[in-house]
């Protein structure tokens, strides 16, 4: 499979990355070599294979309901560039 | 519109219904759940999506969520996964929404609706999973940025997403009817949409009646009220058939609903979506669901209102209607229900809950955990009434009063305190009679020229004359006799 360039740049844009036109070749090229791996590995048949979601064998990892606030709200909002005494401040967006 | 324009097409409608879990915490961190705190007060290095925290699930969310399956009567999925969904949006701070994508924890279940010719139809239920709430982002007019609060990120939701088998606003409506009933009944949702704690989504599309293919769905949005879901399908479901009338062609798209205006408008088309780039959250665990699990769940279970309404109607012979209120909060039909066991006259028991105990609680806005009289005390007043011992008026406009006011007191003790204990002692009865007769001689021989109305009189005269402690039935009885023999 191959991705062409179009394609980078709206993988970009979701991830919220931007790439000079350079970086963007470089990563048109290293992505196709990651699916093209993809693809080498698709050979293999795994119809009869569970996915591996997870490395470790643990389940059900679980806390009871108790509830507390474990930090303050000056805590919360030390390290938000924007803020006020009640909210963080973000640029305005609209829906 | 014409209705026989709309009678030629068909709409299908499929809701999804979000609904906060009452835990005390939230979903996958301690954070109190508490609704009305100070901005940013309830938050964790976890919910603010600091790099390095690991969260981890709340138990009772899990608890909650089977136990809307089991009401809903879905399977259980025992072996969930949670994803990730990914998207850019200022309350969202992980940048991704933990919720369920290929394992949702209940799957193919149905609710039981109730139409208004009083039939019953299944709306079948794709699936309910367990998600995350985002924080809440406020656009205020004048501002010139966006405030974000993140009390609400990370309170646990279950989503349910039903099939589209609803075919009208009447039908949507009553499906949120039991939908809410159900979480309140569960105790697991307060149900209150106005707050947003129960939130709908509507998926609407029309095609002609017959075709064999659903015409193109949109979203719609923003409804705050039932009866603004409502009105947001009838708008939406007239809007697509002006639209296909006219030759257009609708485009998949997300609309939201104007409560001032009735109105839907787009909001943006499913083209530009976000695409959402699922993948399993590899920070959680695979939850795996027992069978001890399930079996302790089900142990929980409450009553549910439809088992509670073929009780009420079938065992106790109850008018649909009185099954219907009683049934309209678990509290009430619990109430209801213990009344129940200390007497047999249940349609009294009905009019009793339904009557004064309901008005008496709506007055002071009580909750029933909070009405002073035990049901036995009820249960009490009615047998007082079927034994002729007073009579039905002096037991709600005296008794019940009395009592609410005097919980301590037994109902007899309180009719016997206000000398309500009525004469239906036929001698003393009849004393009574001859005497209000003998006192109007003159609307005696009205009455024998033909004026038999009278005897509404005489009966005002003999209650006045015992302070209404006459039984009704015996006295009238009685005066008959007495005013034919003159």
């Amino acid at each position: 499979m191959n991705i062409d360039i179009q394609t980078i740049r709206k993988l970009a844009h979701l991830a919220r990355l931007e790439f000079d036109e350079t970086k963007e070749q470089e990563m048109l090229q290293d992505l196709n070599k990651i699916l093209d791996w993809m693809d080498k590995l698709r050979e293999l048949d795994t119809s009869a294979v569970e996915p591996l979601t997870h490395m470790s064998e643990e389940v059900n990892v679980l806390r009871e309901d108790v509830a507390f606030n474990a930090i303050s709200h000056e805590e919360g909002l030390r390290n938000a560039p924007k803020k006020d005494s009640d909210y963080f401040r973000v640029p305005k967006v609209l829906d | 519109m014409d209705k026989e324009i709309l009678d030629k097409y068909q709409p299908i409608i499929g809701l999804e219904v979000h609904a906060q879990l009452l835990t005390n915490s939230k979903a996958f961190t301690a954070d109190t759940t508490e609704y009305g705190s100070l901005p940013n007060t309830n938050i964790s290095a976890i919910t603010l999506g600091h790099p390095g925290t690991l969260p981890r699930l709340n138990k009772q969310a899990v608890d909650f969520a089977i136990k809307m399956g089991l009401a809903t009567n879905c399977e259980i999925t025992r072996t969930n996964i949670f994803a990730r969904k990914n998207y850019f949006y200022p309350d969202l701070p992980k940048g991704y929404q933990i919720t369920q994508d290929k394992t949702p924890i209940c799957q193919k279940g149905f609710v039981a609706i109730q139409l208004a010719d009083g039939q019953e139809k299944n709306i079948h239920i794709t699936r309910i999973h367990m998600e995350e709430d985002a924080g809440k982002s406020m656009h205020l007019a004048g501002e010139t940025e966006t405030l974000v609060d993140f009390n609400r990120a990370g309170v646990p939701l279950i989503e349910i997403v039903s099939e589209p088998d609803i075919h009208n606003s009447d039908e949507a409506y009553a499906y949120l009817v039991e939908i809410k009933k159900l979480v309140r009944y569960l105790d697991i949702c307060d149900g209150n949409m106005e707050e947003g704690s129960l939130r709908c989504d509507a998926n609407v599309s029309v095609m002609l009646k017959g075709a064999d293919k659903f015409g193109t769905k949109v979203e719609v949005k923003n409804m705050n009220s039932f009866r603004n879901v409502q009105r947001a399908i009838d708008h939406e479901i007239e809007r697509q058939i002006a639209m296909l009338e006219a030759g257009e062609t609708i485009e998949s798209e997300t609309r939201g609903f104007d409560a001032n205006t009735g109105l839907t408008s787009g909001q943006r088309s499913k083209e530009s979506m976000n695409d959402y780039r699922y993948f399993p959250e590899p920070d959680l665990t695979p939850l795996v669901i027992s069978d001890e699990w399930l079996d302790r769940i089900h142990r929980q279970m409450p009553s549910l209102p439809h088992e509670l309404y073929a009780k009420f109607t079938k065992e106790f012979g109850l008018p649909e209607y009185d099954a219907n209120v009683l049934t309209d909060t678990k509290e009430i039909a619990e109430y209801f229900d213990q009344v129940c066991q200390h007497t047999t006259n249940y349609k009294a028991a009905s009019n009793w809950v339904m009557g004064p105990v309901k008005s008496y609680l709506n007055e002071l806005a009580l909750h029933v955990s909070e009405f002073p009289l035990q049901p036995a005390q009820i249960a009490e007043i009615i047998s007082l009434v079927d034994s002729n011992k007073i009579n039905h008026t002096a037991a709600t406009r005296n008794i019940f009063p009395h009592l609410v006011k005097n919980p301590a007191t037994m109902a007899l003790a309180a009719a016997e305190e206000l000398n309500l204990i009525q004469e239906s002692d036929d001698n003393a009865l009849v004393g009574f009679i001859d005497q209000v007769l003998q006192n109007n001689p003159k609307k005696v021989a009205e009455y024998k020229a033909g004026k038999t109305a009278l005897v509404g009189m005489f009966m005002g005269e003999i209650m006045k004359l015992t302070k209404g402690k006459a039984d009704p039935k015996t006295t009238n009885k009685l005066l008959q006799e007495k005013l034919k023999a003159l």
